[in-house]
């Protein structure tokens, strides 16, 4: 889960300073555009071999859940 | 898996038309500020080309053909099959390859087909062209494939009108008994239809005058519904899943040698995509040309045309090289093909 809040955070602006955990409703973000919902999908098949859907993204809120989803598709 | 071996066909030429007028997204005036800069930057396009109202895709396709016919010195009577793959059809019916037939010249004893194919277009068109081909009944065939996105895009969807330009191409095969085989994965998921969709102005949901509303969509993108949606995430899924593993599929069912490819021409996507796609392949940098600097995503368009204007691409203009073709998109459809070539005719980019 730790790994994951970090390669999460790679996705995002340099510049930002938000501090992620499990509980981060992530769409929320201010950070959360089109292009970084691409490198999280990119990152995620590339990390966990897990290819996400839109309606996966959609379908979750939080970091934490997110990670779930992730972890069940293994 | 439909993997396919299909001998006695060559490709001996290839050719693209653009539309003149030029599109800068740096100056696109939805995105907010800093966002051209970010688009620009992931995806790699500069800009791209944008057909008037008058010019269709078979125009620029009919453009890119009679020049190709020209410069290989083709008795027109002498072209047995005509295929347009498009999905900008000039009208509902008939369809645009009897039209194409006539503008060109050729013989009404001309196969003619149309085929409704996206992204894959190309290599979907060089299968059936090719099929058709290897028995000898056909000795000439002309393959045009071409897309004006501009028509179905919505302007204010700034999250795909920056990302897709118009062209039209036109590639020449003929029957050769000395042909190295072409070799496809052709492959479909008719499961996930609406990823990309135009809901309206078919006969599923006919044209209304309501059709014509703009609306915001539950993506946040204004656009009314003879206006292509796009679920770019899942799409984006899709073809960094398929793109590599049609390349991986077709390389082990034939044992093909990646290391040992001159060129991989993968679908002008968008290039944060295609280098995810290329690494996973492990392809080097060299070995794969562009054209979505400064056209865009061309959807069906994209193969033919980098091959037109591709940078690093003397050893397939001039010589002998062997080649790997990969595309994904709408349907969707996705595809790939290993073929080698020997000095084919490619005429400088056509503008109108």
């Amino acid at each position: 889960m730790e790994k994951f809040i970090e390669l999460f955070a790679e996705q995002l602006d340099a510049m930002s300073e938000v501090t992620l955990n499990a509980d981060t409703r992530f769409r929320e973000l201010d950070e959360w555009t089109s292009l970084v919902a691409l490198s999280i999908i990119a990152m995620v098949d590339e990390e966990y071999g897990v290819s996400l859907s839109g309606n996966d993204i959609r379908s979750v809120n939080t970091l934490g859940e997110l990670y779930n989803l992730i972890q069940e598709k293994l | 898996m439909p993997f396919f071996n299909i001998e006695n066909v060559k490709m001996v030429g290839v050719s693209a038309c653009v539309p003149k007028n030029i599109e800068d997204n740096i100056s696109y005036p939805y995105f907010a500020e800093g966002e051209a800069e970010r688009v620009i930057a992931s995806t790699g396009i500069k800009q791209r080309r944008i057909a008037n109202s008058e010019t269709t895709s078979s125009d620029l396709c009919f453009e890119a053909a009679d020049k190709l016919l020209e410069e290989l010195k083709w008795n027109r009577e002498e072209v047995g099959c005509l295929i347009y793959v498009s999905q900008t059809p000039d009208y509902i019916l008939p369809a645009t390859s009897c039209i194409l037939q006539k503008r060109l010249g050729l013989s009404q004893n001309c196969l003619v087909l149309d085929l409704s194919i996206g992204c894959p277009g190309w290599i979907y068109g060089m299968n059936m062209i090719s099929s058709l081909m290897s028995h000898g009944s056909i000795v000439k065939g002309l393959l045009l494939v071409g897309e004006t996105p501009s028509k179905y895009k919505s302007y204010k969807d700034k999250s795909s009108w920056p990302l897709f330009g118009d062209a039209g191409t036109a590639t020449a095969l003929e029957f050769d008994k000395q042909a190295e085989p072409l070799q496809f994965f052709i492959a479909a998921d008719g499961y996930s239809y609406e990823s990309i969709i135009i809901k309206e102005g078919g006969f599923r949901f006919p044209f209304r005058h309501e059709s014509l509303e703009e609306k915001e969509d539950n993506d946040g993108m204004v656009r009314n519904a003879l206006q292509s949606r796009m679920d770019g995430m899942s799409v984006f899924a899709f073809g960094l899943k398929q793109g590599p593993a049609a390349i991986k599929e077709l390389s082990s069912h034939f044992s093909i040698d990646i290391n040992a490819i001159d060129f991989l021409f993968i679908h002008q996507a968008n290039m944060y995509m295609n280098e995810k796609i290329r690494k996973k392949i492990g392809i080097s940098l060299e070995k794969v040309p562009y054209s979505l600097d400064v056209f865009g995503n061309t959807s069906c368009a994209t193969i033919p045309l980098t091959m037109v204007v591709g940078a690093g691409l003397d050893k397939f203009r001039n010589g002998f090289s062997d080649n790997l073709a990969c595309a994904f998109g709408v349907g969707l459809t996705w595809g790939s093909l290993y073929f080698k070539t020997d000095k084919i005719k490619i005429p400088e980019l056509m503008e109108i």
